[in-house]
């Protein structure tokens, strides 16, 4: 199996008569980052925790790598890095032994396994607290230690539940960086998240639910210019120099291109006519000006916009 | 699409591999959490007392003869040792991964259940021998002040070896309770009145008023540790009056060894089964 893949077959959970997850069906194949989006108890963590085997499906299965996580969890679960839900390590051992512990039973060869940690207690910048003990460090810095747990045994797959919750600023734009790396490295990241401008930066596709059930799954681009018409086509255009007013008359001019709001020197949103295919447009006539285009993203407002009208849409 | 580190993929270790990674976390988790030195000292402060009692008064009942010695010193008390160690190691070792959600960090992992529960048993009972074993040095070490060191009887082996077995099945049970329960609390309160109180009330109240043998209960299986210390082996039945011209009969039973191995035997197996499938099915919500 080479490409890293979860797929949900008619995944259901009910509590007693509440159903948390009602019918989903949903298959994600490929490296790609694809944000899980939905009100507070909507049922992302129901969802992340039957694909981990927490919770037992009421009916359905979910598989990981094409391997039934219910039937065979430990099979399923061989190269896959999971944060469900802010679990607490055990209080009284070190940084290093905890992550030694995860490793080992990842089974990290014992050689490389001290390399291991060392490896990805860097990546979330907890080196300074190696061999101190769990139970005195805050919050956000035992998510930190969960988060490289995750990274732990390079997992091809890699499921995080709100994975930046309690972390600074800096705490969230370094797991951001991180989760931008394993992208990079072949790896499928599903993850749930309640901040918007995060998932659009580093994510490709979204998929939304709600009550349950899921609403909508694909690029965010077509998300977006399903759900928010007048939105349809808003992208974020970041750029390596600052922009000189003459080309941004310019731009103005370009086929497909509504009107242009210049957010600073670096970056303007640009509303477009159309979908997909005038992105397309746009963008090559972009790269042709020579501006030193670094980023062109559906714009992070443009998500929100689409998140507050499909969530206004169940109520 | 192509994979960097194809060559170093790594292997999940198979169960058995991954149960002796549980038992040697869990068992750093005592130590560092001071749970074992807890248990240790109170170990060494109920050897310490036995020793300064018996050193003082010089009770006849100790000293008179090598199995009275070993009789009343040890079986008064590992019983007592060997629950609390039950009750320390056990009491919340499935609970408490719930409760505390330290479960979350653990199975998400591609290990399975059953190997957390047997790694972590594991753990619980390697520590509870270790504490046994300090006690029998203390025991021994006074049964050589008074009657030299060529003097251990064949009794006490017996016996020491039956303590061990009552060390799993206890803990076989107070596992069966942490996993059957979300609360720390609720469990180890469960497990320590059940063994210490709820266990011996029953087995009295059935034994005298019913005239029953209560082979169903785990401390009345226990008490061949202390019965084959006693030489001859005490009779099956005892029975006497409660008082002078009393009509009431009491009734005491006196489990047999084979009876008392097939009690803690019992009470491992079916206590350890039912927790690990309670543990399997079990939610982490
Ligand atoms: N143990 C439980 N018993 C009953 N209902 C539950 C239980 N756990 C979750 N639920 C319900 O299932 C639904 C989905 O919960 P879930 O935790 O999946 O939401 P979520 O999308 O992760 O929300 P949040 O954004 O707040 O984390 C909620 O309505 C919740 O009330
Ligand atoms: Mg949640």
């Amino acid at each position: 199996m080479n490409v890293p893949s979860i797929q949900a077959i008619s995944l259901t959970k009910k509590y007693g008569s509440f159903t948390a997850l009602s019918n989903l069906n949903i298959k994600i194949e490929g490296a790609k980052c694809v944000g899980f989006l939905g009100p507070n108890g909507a049922g992302k963590t129901t969802t992340l925790k039957l694909f981990t085997d927490m919770i037992r499906p009421t009916s359905g299965q979910a598989f990981i790598n094409g391997i039934d996580v219910h039937k065979e969890k430990k099979k399923a679960l061989a190269s896959v890095g999971t944060l469900i839900e802010t679990p607490q390590i055990y209080p009284s051992l070190t940084e290093r032994e905890a992550l030694l512990m995860v490793a080992e039973i990842k089974g990290v060869p014992p050689d490389s396994l001290e390399k291991s940690v060392k490896e990805v207690v860097d990546k979330v910048k907890m080196q300074a607290w190696l061999d101190k003990k769990i139970g005195k460090m805050s919050k956000g810095m035992q998510q930190r230690i969960n988060v490289a747990a995750a990274l732990l045994g390079d997992p091809e797959v890699v499921l995080l539940d709100e994975p930046t919750s309690g972390l600074d600023p800096r705490g969230m734009s370094e797991v951001r960086d991180i989760i931008k790396d394993l992208k990079k490295e072949n790896r499928l990241i599903f993850m749930s998240s309640h901040i918007l401008s995060e998932v659009s930066e580093m994510c490709d596709e979204v998929a939304m639910i709600d009550h349950g059930k899921l609403l909508a799954y694909g690029p965010i681009e077509d998300v977006v210019s399903r759900f928010s018409d007048k939105h349809a086509g808003v992208v974020e255009v970041s750029l390596i120099k600052p922009i000189k007013d003459s080309a941004l008359k310019r731009i103005r001019t370009i086929n497909g291109v509504r009107s242009l709001e210049k957010l600073d020197t670096r970056r303007f949103n640009l509303k477009l006519s159309g979908g997909i295919k005038t992105q397309q447009a746009v963008l090559a006539k972009l790269v042709k000006l020579n501006i030193g285009i670094i980023g062109f993203k559906p714009s992070s407002s443009a998500l929100e916009e689409t998140y507050l009208s499909v969530f206004k849409e169940t109520v | 699409m192509e994979k960097l580190n194809l060559g170093k993929r790594n292997v999940v270790p198979n169960g058995a591999r991954q149960i002796l990674i549980m038992t040697k976390y869990t068992f750093l988790d005592y130590f560092r959490s001071r749970r074992f030195f807890v248990l240790l000292i109170i170990a060494l402060a109920i050897g310490a007392l036995l020793t300064g009692i018996v050193g003082y008064f010089r009770p006849a009942s100790f000293i008179t003869s090598v199995l009275a010695f070993y009789s009343s010193w040890w079986g008064t008390s590992v019983t007592f040792i060997v629950i609390l160690s039950a009750v320390f190691f056990g009491g919340d070792a499935i609970s408490g991964e719930f409760q505390n959600k330290t479960g979350y960090f653990l199975v998400g992992n591609p290990i399975r259940r059953s190997s957390i529960y047997i790694g972590k048993y594991l753990a619980a009972f390697i520590a509870a021998v270790i504490i046994l074993a300090v006690f029998t040095v203390i025991t021994l070490g006074n049964g050589f002040y008074y009657f030299g060191s060529s003097s251990i009887p064949y009794q006490f082996v017996e016996s020491f070896i039956l303590a061990i077995l009552y060390t799993a099945s206890a803990l076989g049970l107070t596992f069966f309770f942490s996993s059957l329960f979300k609360s720390s609390t609720m469990s180890i309160l469960t497990t320590i009145i059940l063994l210490l109180f709820v266990f011996s009330l029953v087995s009295v109240l059935i034994e005298s008023l019913a005239n029953i043998q209560p082979t169903f209960i785990l401390t009345y299986g226990a008490q061949v540790i202390t019965n084959v210390l006693s030489n001859p082996y005490p009779p099956a039945v005892t029975t006497s009056s409660a008082g002078p011209g009393s009509h009431f009969i009491l009734t005491v039973y006196n489990v047999g060894l084979s009876e008392g191995i097939a009690i803690m035997l019992v009470y491992f197996a079916v206590a350890s089964v039912a927790g690990l499938l309670i543990f399997e099915r079990k939610e982490f919500i």
